[in-house]
C-alpha cells in the first residue's frame, strides 16, 4: 500500500495541467468571489487523476481555492467516496442495506469475503472490499459498486463472472 | 387509469434525448411559461396542489413564496438529487429516463423564482445518472434553451450539475447548500430558512427531482388539471419505489389513492408476494418512516392519510417484508445505517444512534435483557419522542429519521423483541432475510 510519503503521491506536471484544466472549466458556474465553493468537484477531479487524494494533492486543491489545507482535509475525510489513503485496483463496495439484504446481499459480502480473502474494510494491492449504504439500486438488488459502476440483480454466477475480469 | 405525468416517457426509445423529449411536446411548457408573468406561475402551481416529492411533503408554492423580494442579492434554485433514503431509487429513474423534463421544470421554476443560476446536486453514487443529465444540460445549452437567451428571450439561465460524494446528510437541505460551498455537510441552524440566508448568502430554494419534473405538465395542462389527478390536498401522481420481498420490485407511478394493498398485489404493480409467504410489515415512505403492519395496508400512499397514522408518505421509497423476515435483524440494520451517516455535529444524534445499533445487535444476537429493550426506547426517545414525528432534539431531521424506526417496530412488534431475549437467540437463526433473502 502506498503511503503519503510514497513518490509516487506527487502531482507531476503533467498532473498539474490536467487539475488546472479541468478547474478552469468548473470555476465559471460559481460567482467570483466564491471559489472555494468548488471543493468537491476538485477533489473528485484530484481523485480522478491520482486514483485518491494525497496529501501533496489535497494542498495543491486548497492552495487553487485559496483555502487552508486544514479545510480540504476536513471536506476530503467527511465523504466515503473520497479516498485518504491509496485504495486497491478496485474498490467493491456492496450495499447491505435493508432492501439489498432481504434480497441476499449478507450473503454476498460473505462470499466475497471468503473469495477475496479480505474482510470488509480491507484492502489488497487490487482489491478494497467495503460494506456500504444503500445506492439506490433497491429495485435491482443486491448492488455491488464497482469503483464508480453499479452491478444490479446481482446472482453468483454474475459476480463470479464480473470478478474474472477484475485483474 | 392512470394519467401518467412524470413517466409518461420512458417507455419511448432514446426517451433521454432532447430530439425525442421534443417530439412529444417537450418544451413547449417552457415556452408557454416565458409568455406568462412569474406571479401567474406561481399561481397555478399553488392551485396545483403539487407537494414537495423529496420526503417533507411540504407545498411546493408556499417554500417559494417564502423567498423575499427586491433584497438585491441573486436567488440561487438548488436542486436536489441526493437521493440517499434507504428504498428511494425514483429521481434516479428520472435522471436516467427522462433528463429533459427535469430540465424544463428547473427552467419554469427559475423563471418564476427571477432565478439565473440553478444547480443540481446529485449524489456521488450517480455516476451514470449524473452522466446523461450533463449530455442533456448539454443539449439544451446547444439548443438555446440555457443561456444568455432562454429560447430567444431576454430572460437569462445557467444550469450546472454538482456531484456530491457519499454523505447521506446532504440530503437534508442545508446541508446540501454547505456541500455546494465546498464545505462538509452539516446541517445549519435554523431559521434563518434558505429561502431567506441560503446559497451563498443569497436567497434560495431547494426542490426535489420528482418535484420539479412535474412542472411541465402544471404549465401545459393547467393547475386544475393536475390538482384533480390527486387527493384533496395533494395534487397529480406519485412515484413509488418497491423493494424487498415482492415479486415484482420497481418505480411505478401511482394515483395518490393507491393503497399499499394494491401496490403489493396488482399484477401490473409489485405482482405479489413470493409463493406461500404474507406481508409481515411494511415501511411506507423511505427507511425514516414508521413501519406500518400487515393490517395497515388498505391505506392510501398518501400525505395526509399517513399522516394521521402517525408515519408518512416520506420519498415514496416502500419496503416490503414478509413472515419469514427477523425485525430485530431489520432494524439493526437500519439502526446501522443512521448511525453510520449522522454527521456528528449534535450529541443526541451522535451518541444515540451507535447506541440503538449497539442495543440491536446485542439482541438479536441472543444476549439482550428486557432492561435493553427499555434502554432501546429510552436512547430513541432521547433523540427523539414518538408520536408525533417531529419532536426531535437534534438540528436536522437525521435524529428523527434515526428514532422514528426504532419507537415503531417495537411499538407494533414487540413481541418478536421480547420472544429474542427470552430464547437468547434469533428465532429466525441463520437465515433472517426472509424468501429472497439467500443469494443464490
Amino acid at each position: 500500500m502506498a503511503e503519503p510519503n510514497d513518490s509516487s503521491a506527487a502531482l507531476t506536471p503533467d498532473e498539474q495541467r490536467r487539475l488546472d484544466e479541468g478547474l478552469a472549466l468548473v470555476l465559471p458556474h460559481y460567482p467570483e468571489d466564491r471559489k472555494s465553493a468548488a471543493m468537491l468537484p476538485a477533489l473528485r477531479l484530484l481523485q480522478s487523476i491520482k486514483g485518491w487524494l494525497p496529501p501533496q494533492g489535497l494542498e495543491l486543491v486548497a492552495q487553487r481555492l485559496a483555502v487552508s489545507k486544514e479545510r480540504a482535509h476536513e471536506v476530503a475525510t467527511f465523504y466515503a467516496m473520497f479516498h485518504t489513503k491509496k485504495p486497491g485496483k478496485y474498490v467493491l463496495d456492496v450495499c447491505t442495506n435493508l432492501s439489498c439484504s432481504l434480497r441476499g446481499a449478507e450473503e454476498l459480502l460473505a462470499y466475497l469475503e471468503q473469495k477475496l480473502g479480505l474482510k470488509a474494510g480491507q484492502s489488497s494491492e487490487l482489491f478494497t472490499l467495503r460494506e456500504t449504504e444503500c445506492l439506490a439500486s433497491c429495485g435491482t438488488a443486491p448492488c455491488l459498486q464497482v469503483n464508480e459502476d453499479h452491478h444490479e440483480s446481482l446472482n453468483r454466477k454474475k459476480l463470479d463472472e464480473l470478478l474474472s475480469k477484475l485483474t | 387509469m392512470l394519467t401518467p405525468v412524470t413517466t409518461k416517457n420512458w417507455s419511448r426509445p432514446g426517451s433521454h434525448t432532447l430530439e425525442v423529449y421534443r417530439s412529444g411536446g417537450g418544451y413547449q411548457a417552457l415556452t408557454k411559461a416565458l409568455s406568462m408573468a412569474p406571479v401567474q406561475i406561481v399561481d397555478e402551481v399553488k392551485k396545483s396542489n403539487l407537494r414537495g416529492r423529496g420526503g417533507a411533503g411540504f407545498p411546493t408554492a408556499m417554500k417559494w413564496g417564502f423567498v423575499p423580494k427586491g433584497t438585491g442579492k441573486p436567488i440561487y434554485l438548488c436542486v436536489n438529487a441526493d437521493e440517499s433514503e434507504p428504498g428511494t431509487f425514483k429521481d434516479r429513474y428520472i435522471l436516467e429516463n427522462d433528463p429533459h423534463m427535469l430540465l424544463e421544470g428547473i427552467a419554469i421554476t427559475a423563471y418564476a423564482l427571477d432565478c439565473h443560476r440553478a444547480y443540481v446536486y446529485s449524489r456521488g453514487e450517480f455516476k451514470k445518472p449524473s452522466a446523461i443529465l450533463d449530455a442533456a444540460i448539454r443539449e439544451a445549452y446547444q439548443a438555446g434553451i440555457f443561456g444568455a437567451k432562454v429560447l430567444g428571450t431576454d430572460y437569462a439561465l445557467d444550469v450546472h450539475q454538482v456531484r456530491g460524494a457519499g454523505a447521506y446528510i446532504c440530503g437534508e437541505e442545508t446541508a446540501l447548500l454547505e456541500s455546494l460551498e465546498g464545505k462538509k455537510g452539516w446541517p445549519r441552524l435554523k431559521p434563518p430558512f434558505p429561502a431567506v440566508v441560503g446559497l451563498f448568502g443569497s436567497p434560495t430554494v431547494v426542490n426535489n427531482v420528482e418535484t420539479l419534473a412535474n412542472l411541465p405538465a402544471i404549465i401545459e395542462n393547467g393547475a386544475d388539471w393536475f390538482a384533480k389527478l390527486g387527493t384533496e390536498k395533494s395534487g397529480g401522481t406519485r412515484l413509488i419505489c418497491l423493494s424487498g420481498s415482492v415479486n415484482r420490485p420497481g418505480v411505478y407511478e401511482c394515483s395518490m389513492s393507491t393503497t399499499f394493498r394494491e401496490l403489493i398485489f396488482d399484477p401490473q404493480l409489485g405482482g405479489g408476494m413470493p409463493e406461500g409467504r404474507r406481508v409481515k410489515a411494511v415501511i411506507p415512505g423511505g427507511s425514516s418512516a414508521p413501519v406500518l403492519t400487515a393490517e395497515e395496508l388498505d391505506l392510501p400512499m398518501e400525505f395526509e392519510a399517513l399522516k394521521a397514522k402517525q408515519t408518512m408518505a416520506g420519498s415514496g421509497g416502500v419496503i416490503v417484508m414478509d413472515d419469514a423476515t427477523c425485525l430485530v435483524r431489520s432494524l439493526w440494520r437500519v439502526a446501522r445505517f443512521y448511525a453510520e451517516e449522522s454527521c456528528g455535529q449534535c450529541t443526541p444524534c451522535r451518541e444515540g444512534t451507535p447506541w440503538q445499533a449497539r442495543l440491536l445487535r446485542k439482541i438479536e444476537e441472543g444476549r439482550g435483557e428486557q432492561a435493553d429493550l427499555e434502554m432501546l426506547v429510552q436512547v430513541a426517545s432521547s433523540i427523539a419522542p414518538y408520536p408525533p414525528i417531529g419532536l426531535g432534539n437534534t438540528i436536522c431531521p437525521l435524529g428523527d429519521a434515526a428514532a422514528l424506526p426504532v419507537h415503531s417496530f417495537v411499538q407494533k412488534f414487540k413481541l418478536e423483541f421480547q420472544s429474542h431475549i427470552a430464547q437468547r437467540k434469533c428465532p429466525f437463526g441463520d437465515s433472517p432475510w426472509g424468501h429472497f433473502g439467500a443469494f443464490g
